[in-house]
């Protein structure tokens, strides 16, 4: 290694791991120069994680040799990473809501005075001078599950920082961050490479590659199918590489033709679970024919508009009319019955029965319909299983059979489920709430082009999603909602900027352009 | 004299409240227990199957040796071995860890009977003379203070000890690392991994020293209060303690109060023969007071965020 011109700060070798039916990792090398910002990119399930898993300790590879440093080293456990200054900021954070921000930094590497009493003051002044030294604002004392998922995303951060860590693995880590807490988060990652620490960013998001990565590489199906150097390539060229075939990224869409008035929302007002008031008086037409996008920073009372939309959430105030219909106090079998069809934003939590088969997922709060059921008694078992197989064709939900748990599917063919239920019965409205979170690219493709045919067909599209480039290159016309209020609708080429600047309370004066 | 008339004359006693402590510290040591383990993320219902162990071996080492301290050692030490079952149980082999707990609690009522009869055959368990027993101890001077001395200072030594194990439970989960780490692993045990915590150490250390906790208890309730083993003698205690864990929402302070409550209703139980009411009716109360608590005064109480839940690293 050492013939090497630069220094690696890690180098996996051959590293293969197989999980019973997958293999997640098939003799992947992969190797980071010390003091890049190196990015692994691949779609959902391309090995990414494993592989991370793997290098922190979490997972044990079946065989390959990983070398920290130009040492090989042996990584049974977090504990062996950590002491050789690896660091990793998970997806989902790891951090305890109900302790303080402080207690979380220092969790098993705790000061202590006397007969092993945790010691505040010396923790708070170590997390001080952490914090000052890397520029990175964070309250000690504050609990960590009243934050913002971005200073959240610092705690870690400072957390893996108070390790000792110069090698900071970060999975996925602008997934739940807003474009402001994105900028601010490339702001931390540069500062930390000045600091001379060296940095593994995982990610789908192409265009965040391209801005922060000095080099790239790129995984598929288990294997790495490229390194790629950031300055040389484009976005393109790494989709192709990541999904295995060229790959639209720009949705193509004729104008819209908006047709009648679908579905009328008038002073909408609702309460949130805390009982807090989530919507202050939201107004809106959605035509048939057009997508209306929500942009917002997410927990601005999008999650509710959709839910007193589908009948899910009462709402305390206000009109919703499905075309002269009043559905205000309709409840989801109603709405459902009336027409509007429905992509919940917790795909597992609400979408899909985990451990029901694809077929009778496929049926959900259609089961009564006649074509499925005899007088709501017994259920047409031919009947469901010939729709299944319909729509998994039609809608290319990639399963062995149409008998499996949707558990066993991954995210994109999950959501591809979802998508088939709602689209497969020919919906007046359809609300889609962010459709393609979590899904790899070949599948966000995929949904992004049926929600447009949806729209080409008539359907009134409302589509709520906290990714700005999903909005923008979906809608036709974009409506921003700010702490409970739509607080302005834009046309559909608004740039990123105005509306960034709209998401979070500005803007909304005299159009002073962008920020 | 009316019933009320008779509960309030009792109120008044020091002895009432003498035993209100007793009764509350024998409910203390496995609702302490039932907190740690808890807080460590295993859910213990099964401190009733603990104590009732305790109570057994301890009886059995008394009248075998003569030593009550021996032989409380004896019970906290075959508590800490139930409590090694659970642990394996639901920790290593992540089974439900109620139907554990179930199981653990027939499983001691069982074993406890089984071998009364081939110990000491049809036969009574026999007598632990008084001078075998856990001794009460009146503390010099502070004894003699009216009413509060009667009430707090003369007391049976496992009451004292418990008092004091308290206010170390207490200081250790919210002031210690071991107790931060407890608290970690309860609430998110990939955190804590992550964080380089072996999280299997910190939760069978949790759910054993539920078992020597409650196994103090059971030693205490057969040869400090009573003299003997009764089959069944816990009576239900164990889940009252788990009522008073849950009470006082997994903390030590919250479930004393909870203890002191139920520990009421025992003493007036206690004193039955000076109310007149039946004393069948009398005799519930512990148990009525438990579900009034847990259903009205207590509200929604949120447990540890991976209350029973077993924990799985993602490698397996």
């Amino acid at each position: 290694m050492s013939t090497e011109p630069e220094k690696l700060a890690v180098d996996m070798h051959g590293i293969t791991k197989a999980w019973p039916g997958v293999v997640a990792n098939d003799h992947v090398d992969f190797s980071v120069r010390a003091g890049e910002i190196h990015a692994l990119v691949g779609e959902n399930g391309a090995g990414k994680s494993t592989l991370m898993n793997i290098l922190y300790g979490l997972v044990k590879s079946d065989s390959g040799e990983i070398i920290v440093n130009g040492k090989p080293a042996r990584i049974n456990g977090p504990r062996d990473a950590i002491a050789l200054g690896i660091g990793m900021v998970h997806q989902h954070f790891m951090l305890i809501p109900v302790f303080t921000v402080g207690e979380n930094i220092m969790l098993g590497r705790e000061p202590v005075a006397g007969p092993g009493f945790y010691d505040y003051t010396r923790a708070r002044k170590d997390i001080d001078e952490l914090t000052k030294k890397y520029g990175l604002r964070l309250d000690p004392d504050a609990r960590t599950g009243d934050l913002p998922v971005g200073l959240q995303q610092r705690a870690e951060i400072v957390k893996v920082l108070y390790r000792g860590a110069n090698l900071l693995v970060l999975d996925e880590p602008t997934g739940v961050l807003t474009p402001q807490e994105t900028v601010e988060l490339f702001g931390i990652l540069r500062d930390l490479l000045k600091a001379g620490k060296t940095i593994i960013f995982i990610s789908h998001k192409l265009k965040e590659v391209l801005e922060i990565s000095d080099r790239i590489t790129v995984m598929r199906r288990g294997k790495v199918v490229g390194h790629l150097t950031t300055k040389e390539t484009n976005e393109q060229e790494i989709a192709t590489m990541m999904v295995g075939r060229a790959v639209l990224l720009r949705v193509d869409k004729k104008p819209a033709k908006p047709g009648a008035v679908a579905f009328r929302v008038e002073n909408l007002t609702a309460n949130s679970d805390r009982s807090v008031q989530a919507l202050r008086g939201i107004s809106f037409e959605l035509r048939q024919g057009e997508i209306l996008g929500i942009a917002g920073v997410e927990g601005n009372g999008q999650s509710e508009l959709v839910e007193v939309l589908a009948g899910t959430r009462r709402a305390t105030g206000g009109h919703v009319l499905l075309g002269d219909r009043d559905v205000t106090a309709a409840n989801a079998r109603e709405e459902r019955d009336a027409g509007v069809g429905h992509i919940p934003e917790d795909r597992r939590g609400v979408g899909l029965v985990l451990n029901y088969s694809i077929a009778d997922n496929l049926i959900l709060g259609r089961e009564r319909a006649s074509a499925f059921s005899w007088h709501g008694l017994l259920l047409r078992l031919d009947a469901i299983r010939n729709w299944a197989k319909r729509l998994v064709k039609e809608f290319d939900i990639r399963t062995p059979s149409i008998e499996t748990p949707a558990r066993a599917l991954s995210g994109g063919n999950q959501q591809k489920i979802i998508v088939a239920r709602e689209m497969g019965t020919r919906p007046r409205v359809l609300l889609a709430a962010q459709p393609t979170r979590g899904v790899d690219i070949g599948a966000i493709e995929f949904i992004h082009r049926r929600l447009v045919a949806e729209r080409d067909e008539g359907t009134a599209v409302l589509l709520v999603s906290a990714e700005l480039d999903e909005i923008r290159s979906l809608s036709d016309r974009i409506a921003v909602m700010y702490e409970g209020r739509i607080v302005s609708v834009e046309p559909a080429d608004t740039d990123e900027a105005r509306l960034g600047l709209l998401m979070t309370g500005g803007g909304t004066g005299a159009k002073t352009g962008a920020a | 004299m009316t019933f009320l008339g008779d509960i309030a004359h009792v109120l008044a006693t020091a002895d009432l409240w003498r035993l209100t402590l007793e009764a509350a510290a024998l409910l203390l040591l496995p609702a302490l227990g039932g907190v740690i383990s808890e807080r460590s993320g295993v859910v213990n219902i099964a401190m009733e199957g603990m104590m009732l162990t305790g109570a057994f071996f301890s009886v059995v080492a008394d009248l075998a040796w003569h030593n009550p301290w021996a032989a409380a050692l004896v019970g906290i030490v075959a508590g800490g071995l139930m409590a090694l079952i659970h642990a394996v149980v639901s920790i290593r082999f992540r089974a439900d860890q109620i139907v554990s707990g179930i199981a653990i609690n027939i499983f001691a009522a069982g074993l406890t009977v089984f071998l009364v009869n081939r110990l000491y055959g049809l036969a009574d368990v026999g007598h632990v003379g008084q001078a075998n027993l856990l001794p009460y101890i009146n503390i010099p001077l502070l004894d003699q203070i009216p009413f509060l001395g009667r009430v707090l200072f003369q007391q049976n030594v496992v009451v004292y000890a418990a008092l004091i194990l308290l206010v170390i439970v207490h200081l250790v989960l919210f002031r210690t690392r071991l107790g931060l780490r407890i608290r970690a692993v309860g609430e998110h045990p990939q955190a804590a991994d992550t964080a380089g915590i072996n999280v299997y150490v910190i939760r069978y250390g949790a759910v054993i020293t539920s078992g020597l906790l409650s196994g103090l208890a059971g030693a205490f309730l057969a040869i400090g209060i009573s003299n003997t083993f009764v089959p069944n003698m816990t009576d239900g205690r164990g889940y009252i303690a788990l009522a008073a864990v849950i009470f006082g929402k997994w903390t030590p302070f919250g479930a004393f109060v909870a203890c002191l409550i139920f520990g009421l209703g025992q003493a007036i139980y206690d004193n039955n023969s000076i109310i007149h009411v039946s004393q069948y009716l009398l005799s519930m109360l512990p148990y009525v007071l438990t579900l009034v608590v847990l259903a009205g005064v207590v509200g929604r109480s949120i447990p540890p965020a991976a209350d029973g839940i077993p924990y799985a690293p993602e490698n397996e």
